[in-house]
């Protein structure tokens, strides 16, 4: 019914298909991020989390940021979500599944996110004069010049009221800081999250017990580690 | 009842039907940005999972990034305001490759802790405290 009286107040032609969209990928956005809120199995917060940056990558295409839309479905949906989930897999005991909230908790925390929210949206409508009727702006391809300005050359329109003259800089040095900085986050969480035990022990520890008998200093951390942690030898 | 089911998508009509007609602005996507910037910051507040955390965190760079494309989309963009342009894209490119360096070092750090622990329960997460 809703619909027959949506339909005779806006006609088909004057519905904009672009808000329309937006409408849609917007609610599928918020409605799965206050679920990631609200539900209790990590399975699911995944599930509702992967829905959600999808949804996103969907309002990325619409304001015509295609590239980056791209990018937010290859690299946060297909690659960190992936590992989110396979940190799932690895730690879904059955006890950590479902770790309940307090509902004192729940109140609080509802309380504090409605007043950051409260102050959120007031700056958000703040902003007036970026509204204006939607002329046919037609964009030129953003990813060639994010390539350019990557490689240090920067080949778009420079921004109202900055003179055509101006230098204006590339991203070769961050884009260099970033690669780096990867490669050293891949090299420390490869380390850190290595395998600890061995099935078989190492040429060196059989020597050293061979020597006499002696305690490894890695078999002495690890007994005096579980003897700190109260349970960790669970 | 009947009120309530009747009444209220009446009263919603004519709001639905502005924005269905009425062009996106720029304020539609700090909305977005500013329900997810706040799903994400309650969520790390409340989760007790570290990988709930974890969640939370991505949900907030990626209400940052929807306010970053927002100002620098050429469709959204006013007459004579500035805008950012490029770099506005180029920032949130950034934003993406390094909440997934964040999430590799996290994620590990997660591991770890549940080696050591064997439970993901951060109020357990308690060594430090004096």
């Amino acid at each position: 019914m809703m619909t027959t009286v949506l339909a005779s107040v806006v006609p088909v032609a004057a519905v904009n298909w672009h808000s329309v969209l937006f409408l849609l990928f917007a609610a599928v956005a918020c409605a799965c991020a206050v679920a990631v809120v609200l539900a209790d199995n990590v399975v699911r917060m995944a599930f509702y989390l992967v829905l959600s940056l999808a949804s996103t990558a969907g309002l990325f295409f619409l304001a015509g940021a295609e590239f980056v839309g791209a990018m937010q479905l290859m690299i946060y949906v297909g690659g960190t979500l992936v590992l989110l989930v396979f940190g799932v897999m690895l730690t879904a005991q059955a006890p950590f599944v479902a770790i309940k909230t307090s509902p004192s908790d729940r109140v609080l925390a509802g309380m504090v996110g409605a007043a950051l929210l409260a102050v959120l949206l007031q700056a958000a409508f703040r902003v007036e004069p970026w509204r204006r009727p939607a002329t046919a702006a037609v964009a030129a391809p953003a990813a060639t010049p994010i390539g350019m300005a990557l490689l240090g050359v920067r080949a778009d329109e420079p921004a109202a009221g900055v003179p055509a003259a101006a230098v204006r800089s590339g991203y070769l040095l961050p884009f260099e800081i970033v690669s780096i900085h990867l490669l050293v986050v891949l090299v420390g969480a490869a380390y850190l999250a290595r395998a600890k035990r061995r099935r078989t022990p190492r040429a060196i520890d059989v020597a050293a017990s061979s020597v006499g008998p002696v305690v490894t200093a890695r078999q002495a951390a690890r007994s005096s580690a579980s003897a700190l942690v109260p349970g960790g030898g669970r | 009842m009947s009120l309530l089911a009747t009444g209220l998508p009446f009263a919603a009509v004519p709001l639905v039907a502005g924005l269905l007609s009425s062009p996106v602005g720029v304020a539609h996507y700090l909305v977005v940005g500013a329900i997810l910037f706040t799903a994400g910051v309650v969520c790390m507040a409340l989760k007790r999972n570290a990988l709930g955390v974890l969640m939370g965190i991505e949900l907030v760079l990626n209400g940052a990034n929807v306010n970053f494309v927002a100002f620098s989309s050429p469709y959204l963009r006013g007459e004579g305001a500035a805008s950012l342009g490029l770099d506005g894209q180029i920032i949130a490119l950034f934003v993406i490759l390094l909440a997934a360096a964040e999430a590799a070092v996290a994620l590990a750090i997660t591991l770890n802790f549940y080696n050591n622990h064997a439970t993901v329960d951060i109020d357990r997460a308690e060594d430090l405290k004096g």
